[in-house]
Order: structure tokens, then C-alpha cells, then sequence
């Protein structure tokens, strides 16, 4: 059984129109395409109105966690008297699976820069920061290059645009660390220290960045704000269902014939999209075994589930999974899903920044209890102990990474628990042990 | 303030609190480990979760500020399942080596485990071990215990104003080490032993030597410093183990300084346990009576005048007011407690006092410091200053010798001639000081040395009157004291009066017999040859070697005695165990010895002898009773004629870790000097 999604977008209604790189990417290319036109007389048109414009498009955050964006612009002070204030630019893409935002700064960084002027004024911000990710040294220079652009043609800086604000842009290249991506370890990297998040509250727009009100935001969202503003939040809102509206960036990768990176309606059917763009799984859409719809941290959909699922929020969450950054992972029957489970786990071991206790000390023993799982060399019970432990690390920690590092596996025990139990049984076969018989749990030496 | 239910209970509570506060103010425990009242919140340990409701997840008590009507559960199945899964994380790395670790029988993650934990481990796979940092010879590590609370970090970085621990590497491999193997240049690192919760950091001097629940504890003071920190002394039958802070928030808070708590094996080496006599000039063991024969002896058809007294750093005001009496009864005043000679004016009590306080200090909005180095003759103190500077930034001038405070500070001059442009406003800081509402001018007992050292006291006070330093509810004028006897002495009028003789008199022929009550912090050899001299202390030190009859007495720890601390606080300290061998109470002494020259002293008892103390001065009868000076008159000290000069002042305290008997017979202590003075005067 298949659902029906909204229908596919339309080349008209496309809005980032040299996502693929084949048009011109500098200030003149995408003048062409429409960016920067008429940026002052939406500046002119104030604050309130530009947020109330995006709360009314109902776009999402689109770096995975979907908050409303324009409800949280309007968080910024109305009145910071005459303190700085900071739009902080996540363009930190680390996820593994996740690479829209790159395409983004490769092809249109116009978009990004234009929209930083736009969100930053809509939130009352002096200067924004883009974070990049520090292996996107290519990204870099086409981004510094188009702040660089913008700032000759007088669209930043003083008066920018003509529009009687100022504002500059900085860019900032990170050192590569994923837990930088998180909101408020980015800020203390900006601020050259160690990138460990901050315990919320305080939440940044009231003490962001150098103590400051700062707002934290995905590069897509930035990106997306000034065709919302100059097409209409109708527009936007048009695609999509309710509370999933707009056009978002997914990027397919995996057991796929063309991965890619492609702009679609949100909502439209996860088959479609694979098929349609992605030319399909490797070996047909019955070789397919499990997604994992939104970059590693979300955890993985069966193929059943994969032919119900709707590319938005709403839809993934209702199947335990989440839209996240919209990196499709396709992996058809040749997987070993334990072991592609057990490398994501080994990737959260990695970066986990070591602050918190749950996380320091459960993504290494998670890792460690998932690669005993890959060869099997485990008990039927650990796969109980190894939930439990999952639990234990979500929701306990001061950042998601916790929880991102607890999510994978617990996709893979909820959806394939035989797959694993069959490994063990099979590991304890080859060692010429009855299947059933289980050891008694090993007690420390106390 | 705020209202909020912490489990069933309604408390109100200010509105900056966090959900930890309020929930001790219900008189609920909450367990933590990263969470310290004097540092900054951390929030990492994760044990302190709690549930709120409408919350979607346990949040961090320590950390979640409380909200009006807000509902928290401390114990509820969330909580506690949240509690046990983050002591289980803590311990799966966690050595099990309790039984050889220090730490042991006081430990918060051995108690929590106790209280929090499950009762078996599920963790199977390889521990991590990390390899152990060396910071210098107080602090033994023993990183695979660390559980990354960061509190070290931040006790270094905040309170001790030495940003040298950090941590490096992420996740799992996360360990916490100084900066390039450095050992920890701060005179407070014992307390990282005293904050860390496990035992990563202990303490190296009394590694292995004795389980916290085989010590006797005493309440005592400590007398390395003027500061008059409060301690505990742990005793294991006759021996001092160790020797920790006491909370007194007005004095201390709950730190204590490294020389204060390491001098302890001082206190068994190099100890005068028996009399000597000077036979032949050779000194050799005797008896009291031979020695109290052999002073009396010596003592006949001296006359009054050609006898004197100099007591030292460490001495109790019992045994010095004891001593002023015999002198007394011999007929001399030649008593002077200022080895060195610095120039106090005893006629007023606030010329000798720090004034302001040290909890006053959290009030300043400026401070100049003259001749001295507080960081080395006062740590706590310093920390105070820094902690305030921590709060509002305020500025702080030196006159002196560049010196690294672990707080920005200007030197403004090298000399008291800087205290004559400050006061006819030449000097820029003068208008720091007089803009600030509650300045602070802070005397260096070694500023008042030399000759003209009263004349810097008088245009210290001069000063401190024209900044408005003293106005209703402040006393600007602070002297800092170096000694623990030192203000005790004053009080009770151990200095010449008009026509004895003092200290420099004394030393250089000025007398035929010259009785040292602990003095050793001056040249001792340089007395004068023909002087006969008797050292009564005891440690084996400068005195002792220049003495002709040696009188054992009580160090600290094995004595009851009166101290004033440099704020003028009445404390008394506790015998923690006996004195050694012969060696007797040094009160005792002179009253034995009173006896044996048929001049018996009043006094039988040391309740007796305290109420002597009070008649002298009654503000030996404000023990632990201590109020704050108010600026009754603001006429200064007298100069004495004296004018200031444009000499530098010296570095007062060239090596911190060695400054009286106790801790120069300290092998601790020696190889402190060894690892951080070279690298303090290289620095400078």
C-alpha cells in the first residue's frame, strides 16, 4: 500500500534555482536569478512585519529539530538599546548522510548572504556569523567570496542594500568538530573556546554569543528567507500540508542509483522522492531493507513504514523517526545493519565533547556493546541492557548529542531485534554452544 | 522572591535561585558532584536531575533556575531512575580501587554510590585508564578516578586566579591536566584536594598514611599567617596527620592556604624535646632544673635594664603576656614583638588593624597596596581580594615591586615618595581612590620597616582620610599583618614604652640577657656575643642555635592559646595532641621558672592567666566575638618626625613556602621551595 503526498514541485516553483551548479554562483549570476532584488524595501517594510511574513509562511527550522523559525526571531529583544546583537549562521553540516547546506554555499551563497541580512534585521542583529564546517575550505572561499561581492556592491556594511541599516556578515571556518553544530557549542567556538554546549536556560537570544542576544539558526533557513519574503508567505505555505509547509532541501544517498541533492515539496512520498530523483534503490524498490530518513542521529524506518512515510515532520515522527536534516540514507538487503548502526555509534563516541557524564561515558559503552553485537559475541539479554542503556543517555544529557547517539539504536532494536538475536545465536553456533544457553552475567570484581 | 513545591513542600525562595537551592531550603538533599556554592555552575555531573513537571525532561537542578508555582520532584521514579543511570556512567569507568585510594571513607562518589547506585555493575567491557599529571608536590593524581567534574578547573581558574588546568581530548577520553606538564603555581592548590570529589586529587604529602576514621579531629587556628584561618587538625594517637580548613565565612570561607595545611611534618622534625645548655660552648642536653638553675644564675645582679625580651612570629598571647610579666618582675619593659622593627603605633588599635576586614573586602571598590605582597604574606586574604575583583573588576594600585596578585593590578610607585604625590593628588591614582566609595589602603608590615616606616604609616592614614576612606560603616585603613602573633603582641603592649629598649637595641649589646620567646625570624647570630641568650620555642631553628640555655615549648597543634588575627579577631587555638618529650606549654615554663627566681607570677591556671589577658586589654574577652571598628577619630598615627623617602620597597617574603620554624623543618615545604620559588623569581 501506498500514500499519496502533495504533488511534486514545479521547476516555476523552485527556489533555489542553481542548487546543481550550472549557472553562475556570483553576485551577477544570481542578481540574474533575482536575489537582491528590491532587499531595502523589504528591510523598509520593518521588523514585525518580515517575522510576522515567516510565522505566516510556517516555515521550520531546517537543521533538524523543525521549531518555528519565525517565532524564533521574535524571541530577540525588541529594544537591546545599543548592544550588539548576533544572527549566529549554522552552516556547521557535519551530520554524516547531511549535505544541503554545502550545495547551498557552493551554488548560491548570494542566497545565504542576502538572507542573513534579511533574518538578522528581523531579529534586530548587528552582525551575522557564519559558521562553516572546517573541511568545507572550497565552500569557504565561495562564501567569503560572495560576502566579499556584496560588501563591493554595497549590499552589506553601512547602509546596506540602500536600506539605511547596517550590517556586516563574518565568515568562520570551525575545526571540524561535529558537536560545533549544536547551537550553543557553537557560540563558545566563536568565542575561541573549547565547543561544549552551554546548559540552557539561559537560551542565547538573551545570552548568546560574547554574553549577547544571539540566535542561532540553519543556513538553509537563512537562505530560504528572502524568496519567502519577496514571493509570498502564501506562496511558501502552498506546498506541503499543514504545519509542514515549504519546499526543503533533500539530500539521498546511499543504495541509490543518482544520490543527490534535490529541492521538493515537503511531504512528498519518501518513494517518490527516492525514485523520482534518485533514480530508485539499487536493484529495485523490494531490494530496499531500511531508511534512515534524516541524517544519523534519527532513528531507522523499515521499507513498509518507507512506502507509508511523508518527507516532513509530522509524518516521521508519528513513525518513531524524524525528518531531521532531510538526508535520506537508502540501505537495501546487502546491508549489515548492525554494523551500519554500530559505525554510527562509533562516529557519537567520536564526538561527543565529553562535558556530561550520560554521554561521555554511554556513547563509549554503547559503541563498545554494538561492536560485540555486530559479531554476535553477546548475550540475548544485552540487547535489553544496551535499550536500557540508550534510555539512559536520552534526555539526561545538556545537548541532543545524547540523544542523537542513543536514537540509532534504538531504530535498530525496535525494528530489527531478530536480525540481531540471530547473530548472537549464530556467533554461539560457531563456537559449537547451544544457541539457547545463555552465561551468567559477568560481576566486576568487587 | 518565588514560590515553588519541592515535593509536596511550599518554599519561597529569591528568584535567582536555582532549583538546587530551593530544594535545600526545603531541606531536601540533592546529590551532585560538579555543583560547588563558591564556583561557577557547571551542570555536567547530570546527578543533581530532578523532575519538573511540565517539563519534558529531568533538567539539571543546579543549573534550571526556579519559576513561580513551578512543581519539582526529587524523588520521584524519573528522578531516581534519571540519578541511578548517571551513577552507573559514572562508575563504569571508575576504578574499583577504594581500599588503596585516599580518598576513601570520605568520598562523595563512594557515598552517592552508597545512596544512588545499583548494587552491582553491568559494564563488561575494557575500563579506561588515564595517565596520571604531575602539579608539583602537594597534589598526588590519580587520573583514572577523575570524573571530569571540572571542578579543579574551575577552583583554579576562578578562585585561585591560575588558568593552568584544563581539559583536553573529547568524550570518553576527555582528561583534565595542567598546561604542558606544569606543576600548579598557586599557594592554594591543596584545596583541589578538598573539592575534588573522588579521589583523583589527594593530597601527596599523606599519601597511604592514615584512613580519615582513625583521626582525632581538633578545632583549631591556624597560625601561618595573620589571616587566622579556621582548621581542623586530624591526629593518629601522638602525631598531627593533616591539617584541613573549617568553614568560617568571614575569615577563610572554606579554603585554607598550602602552607597552613602542609607544614605538617614539620611539626615532627627538628624539635626541641629536651633543655639544652651551653657547657664549654657546646650545647648539651640537661634537665629543667639545670636549665632553670643555669638562667637564674645568669640572672642575678643583672639589672632590669640590662634584661630583654623579643617574642617571635608564632608565639600565643598567653606565653607573651606571661613573659612581659616576668620581665616586669625583674624589672625591665625591654619587650618588643616586631623582629625586624616596623614602626606600629600602639596608642590606637585601628593604626594596627586591617580595618576594612576580609569579608569587608567584598565591599571595596579600590584598593592600594603598599610594601606588600598579599598573594605571599596573606593567600586567603588575596583570594578575597580577588574574588571581589571577580565581582566588580575594581582597581587595584601597588606601590612596590611588580608582582603577580592572580589579579590585574597597576603598580603606581616603587617607593613611599609615591604616597606623597597620591596625597598632593600628582598621581592619577589618587583619583581612583577618592572616586571609589569604599577604598581600601592596605599597609605592608615590611613598608613599615626602615627608618622612616612611621612616616609611611602616617601618610598611609593621611591618605586613606583624604580618599574619604573613612566615612559611616567603612574603615579604610588596613594594615597587613605577616605574623600570627603580631597583633596579639600589640594588644597586650609586648613593644618598648618610652625609655625601654627595642628590638634593634636589644639585638646589638643593648642588653645582658636577651630571653626569645620563638624568635628566629632575624639574624640571630648577629647578637652581640656577650649577650647570654635563651631561646624558649620549639623548633631547632636560627634561635636555638645562637641560644646559651634552650627552653622546649609547644608548637600549635600541643597548646591552648590566645591569637589576634591582623583584623584584630580574638581566636584561641586547641592542643591536638602533647607537646613532645620534655617540651612543656611555654606559659607553663615561665610560671615554672617564675618560681624557681622566688618572682612567682599571679597565675596558676590558664584560665587564670586569660583573666590577666582581659585586665591588660579587654579585648581578649571578644574570643570569637568579633565586631567591626568604626572610624571614631580620624587623627592619624604620629611620624615621629620622620619623612618619607624615595626608597623601593623591598620583596617582602622572598620564598612563601618557608617563613618560620615549622615549615622550614618541612621536607614538604623544602621541596616546595624547591619546584616554585626559582620559577616565582624568574618570573619577577
Amino acid at each position: 500500500m501506498t500514500v499519496e503526498g502533495p504533488k511534486m514541485l514545479e521547476d516555476k516553483d523552485r527556489l533555489f534555482t542553481n542548487i546543481h551548479g550550472q549557472r553562475d554562483w556570483s553576485l551577477d549570476g544570481a542578481r540574474a536569478r533575482g536575489d537582491w532584488d528590491g532587499t531595502a524595501e523589504i528591510l523598509g517594510l520593518g521588523r514585525g512585519a518580515i517575522v510576522d511574513e515567516i510565522k505566516a509562511s510556517g516555515l521550520r527550522g531546517r537543521g533538524g529539530a523543525g521549531f518555528p523559525s519565525g517565532l524564533k526571531w521574535s524571541f530577540m529583544p525588541k529594544d537591546r538599546g545599543n548592544k550588539p546583537a548576533y544572527l549566529v549562521v549554522n552552516c556547521d553540516e557535519s551530520e554524516p548522510g547531511t549535505c544541503k547546506d554545502r550545495e547551498i554555499l557552493r551554488n548560491e551563497p548570494h542566497k545565504l548572504v542576502e538572507g542573513c541580512l534579511i533574518a538578522g534585521f528581523a531579529m534586530g542583529a548587528t552582525a551575522a556569523y557564519c559558521y562553516l564546517r572546517g573541511e568545507y575550505w572550497f565552500e569557504y572561499t565561495r562564501l567569503q567570496a560572495a560576502v566579499e561581492q556584496a560588501y563591493a556592491a554595497g549590499l552589506l556594511g553601512k547602509n546596506a542594500a540602500g536600506s539605511g541599516y547596517d550590517f556586516d556578515v563574518f565568515v568562520h571556518r570551525g575545526a571540524g568538530a561535529y558537536i560545533c553544530g549544536e547551537e550553543t557549542a557553537m557560540l563558545e567556538s566563536l568565542e575561541g573556546k573549547k565547543g561544549m554546549p552551554r546548559s540552557k536556560p539561559p537560551f542565547p537570544a538573551a545570552m548568546g554569543l560574547y554574553g549577547l542576544p544571539s540566535t542561532v539558526t540553519n543556513c538553509e533557513t537563512v537562505a530560504v528567507a528572502p524568496t519567502i519574503m519577496r514571493r509570498g508567505a502564501k506562496w511558501f505555505a502552498s506546498f506541503g500540508r499543514d504545519k509542514n509547509q515549504g519546499t526543503k532541501l533533500f539530500a539521498i544517498s546511499g543504495h541509490v542509483n543518482r544520490p543527490c541533492t534535490v529541492e521538493e515539496s515537503m511531504g512528498i512520498t519518501m518513494r517518490e522522492l527516492i525514485e523520482t530523483h534518485a533514480g530508485g534503490v539499487r536493484g529495485g524498490w523490494d531490494n530496499l531493507l531500511a531508511i534512515i530518513p534524516g541524517g544519523v542521529s534519527v532513528p531507522m524506518i523499515t521499507k513498509d513504514m518507507a512506502e507509508k512515510a511523508l518527507m516532513d515532520f509530522d509524518s516521521l515522527r508519528e513513525m518513531r523517526s524524524g525528518l531531521g536534516t532531510g538526508a535520506v540514507i537508502v540501505m537495501d538487503k546487502s546491508t549489515d545493519l548492525i554494523k551500519a548502526i554500530a559505525r554510527i555509534s562509533a562516529f557519537y563516541k567520536h564526538e561527543s565533547c565529553g562535558q556530561c557524564t550520560p554521554c561521555r561515558e554511554g556513547t563509549g559503552w554503547m559503541m563498545r556493546i554494538m561492536n560485540r553485537m555486530v559479531e554476535g559475541r553477546a548475550e540475548v539479554d544485552e540487547i535489553d541492557m544496551l535499550e536500557q542503556v540508550t534510555r539512559q543517555v536520552e534526555g539526561h544529557t545538556i545537548c541532543a548529542l545524547g540523544d542523537a547517539a542513543a536514537w540509532p539504536i534504538q531504530g535498530l532494536i525496535r525494528h530489527f531485534r531478530p536480525v540481531m538475536e540471530e547473530r548472537i545465536a549464530a556467533y554461539k553456533a560457531s563456537r559449537g554452544a547451544s544457541p539457547t544457553a545463555t552465561q551468567p552475567m559477568a560481576i566486576a570484581a568487587e | 522572591m518565588t514560590k515553588l513545591t519541592i515535593d509536596g513542600i511550599e518554599v519561597d525562595v529569591p528568584a535567582g535561585f536555582s532549583v538546587l537551592q530551593a530544594a535545600e531550603a526545603a531541606g531536601k538533599e540533592i546529590p551532585r558532584f560538579c555543583f560547588h556554592d563558591r564556583l561557577s555552575v557547571a551542570a555536567n555531573c547530570r546527578m543533581c536531575l530532578v523532575e519538573v513537571e511540565k517539563a519534558p525532561k529531568p533538567v539539571a537542578s543546579c543549573a534550571f533556575p526556579v519559576g513561580e508555582g513551578m512543581v519539582v520532584k526529587t524523588d520521584s521514579p524519573l528522578a531516581r531512575k534519571a540519578r541511578r543511570g548517571v551513577m552507573e556512567f559514572l562508575l563504569i569507568n571508575h576504578p574499583l580501587d577504594c581500599p588503596i585510594c585516599d580518598q576513601g571513607g570520605e568520598c562523595d562518589l563512594q557515598d552517592q554510590a552508597m545512596a544512588y547506585g545499583r548494587d552491582h555493575s553491568r559494564y563488561t567491557e575494557d575500563k579506561r585508564a588515564q595517565r596520571d599529571k604531575d602539579l608539583g608536590p602537594l597534589v598526588r593524581t590519580v587520573m583514572t578516578r577523575c570524573i571530569q567534574c571540572t571542578r579543579c578547573v574551575r577552583f583554579a581558574t576562578e578562585i585561585a586566579g591560575v588558568p593552568e588546568l584544563g581539559g583536553v581530548s573529547r568524550g570518553e577520553n576527555l582528561e583534565i591536566t595542567t598546561y604542558v606538564q606544569k606543576a600548579l603555581s598557586s599557594e592554594l592548590s591543596g584545596n583541589l584536594v578538598d573539592i575534588c570529589p573522588v579521589g583523583a586529587l589527594t593530597s601527596k604529602p599523606y599519601t597511604f598514611s592514615a584512613r580519615s576514621w582513625e583521626l582525632k579531629k581538633t578545632d583549631s587556628i591556624d597560625v601561618m599567617d595573620a589571616v587566622g584561618s579556621a582548621i581542623r587538625i586530624d591526629t593518629r594517637g601522638p602525631q598531627v596527620m593533616r591539617i584541613l580548613p573549617r568553614l568560617n565565612e568571614d575569615v577563610n570561607e572554606e579554603w585554607l592556604a598550602d602552607k597552613s595545611r602542609h607544614i605538617v611534618d614539620g611539626l615532627t622534625r627538628r624539635r626541641l624535646d629536651k633543655p639544652w645548655l651551653r657547657v664549654n660552648g657546646k650545647l648539651q642536653v640537661a634537665t629543667w632544673e639545670e636549665a632553670f638553675l643555669a638562667v637564674a644564675a645568669r640572672l642575678k645582679d643583672v639589672a632590669g635594664d640590662r634584661i630583654g625580651a623579643l617574642a617571635g612570629d608564632l608565639a600565643d598571647a598567653e606565653s607573651m603576656l606571661a613573659l612581659k610579666d616576668l620581665l616586669a618582675s625583674l624589672g625591665s619593659k625591654n619587650v618588643d614583638a616586631r623582629q625586624g622593627g616596623a614602626a606600629f603605633d600602639t596608642s590606637r588599635r585601628d593604626f594596627y588593624l586591617f580595618n576594612s576586614t576580609i569579608a569587608g573586602i567584598e565591599e571595596a571598590d579600590a584598593v592600594l597596596l603598599i610594601g606588600t605582597n598579599p598573594r605571599h604574606e596573606a593567600p586567603i586574604l588575596n583570594a578575597r581580594i580577588r574574588k571581589r575583583w571577580r565581582q566588580n573588576r575594581l582597581p587595584v594600585g601597588v606601590i612596590g615591586q611588580a608582582i603577580d596578585l592572580t589579579y590585574p593590578s597597576d603598580i603606581i610607585g616603587a617607593g613611599a615618595d609615591t604616597l606623597t604625590a597620591l596625597l598632593s593628588g600628582d598621581h592619577a591614582f589618587a583619583e581612583v581612590l577618592a572616586g571609589a566609595a569604599k577604598p581600601m589602603i592596605v599597609v605592608g608590615e615590611g613598608a613599615l620597616q626602615g627608618p622612616n616606616g612611621a612616616a609611611v604609616l602616617a601618610a598611609a592614614w593621611a591618605l586613606a582620610e583624604k580618599v574619604g576612606g573613612f566615612v559611616e560603616g567603612w574603615h579604610g585603613f588596613n594594615v597587613l599583618h605577616r605574623a600570627a602573633a603580631r597583633v596579639g603582641a600589640l594588644d597586650l603592649g609586648f613593644v618598648p614604652t618610652a625609655g625601654a629598649k627595642g628590638w634593634a637595641e636589644m639585638v646589638s649589646g643593648g642588653v645582658d640577657v636577651l630571653w626569645l620567646l620563638g624568635a628566629d625570624e632575624f639574624d640571630a647570630s648577629a647578637i652581640a656575643p656577650e649577650t647570654f641568650v635563651i631561646y624558649q620555642g620549639h623548633h631547632g631553628d636560627r634561635g636555638a642555635a645562637r641560644a646559651d640555655v634552650i627552653l622546649p615549648g609547644a608548637a600549635y597543634t600541643e597548646k591552648s592559646g590566645t591569637y589576634v588575627n591582623t583584623e584584630g579577631r580574638v581566636q584561641q587555638i586547641q592542643p591536638a595532641t602533647f607537646p613532645v618529650g620534655d617540651a612543656k606549654e611555654d606559659w607553663r615554663i615561665l610560671r615554672a621558672f617564675s618560681a624557681v627566681i622566688g618572682k612567682t607570677l599571679p597565675y596558676d591556671s590558664i584560665a587564670a592567666l586569660r583573666q590577666r589577658l582581659v585586665a591588660v586589654n579587654p579585648v581578649f574577652g571578644t574570643v570569637d566575638n568579633f565586631t567591626r571598628l568604626a572610624t571614631t577619630d580620624t587623627a592619624g598615627p604620629a611620624n615621629l618626625g620622620q619623612s618619607v623617602s624615595d626608597l623601593p620597597f623591598g620583596n617582602t617574603i622572598a620564598d612563601y613556602y618557608q617563613t618560620d620554624p615549622i615549615s622550614r623543618a618541612s621536607p614538604t615545604m623544602q621541596a616546595c621551595t624547591e619546584t616554585y620559588v626559582p620559577v616565582l623569581q624568574a618570573a619577577e
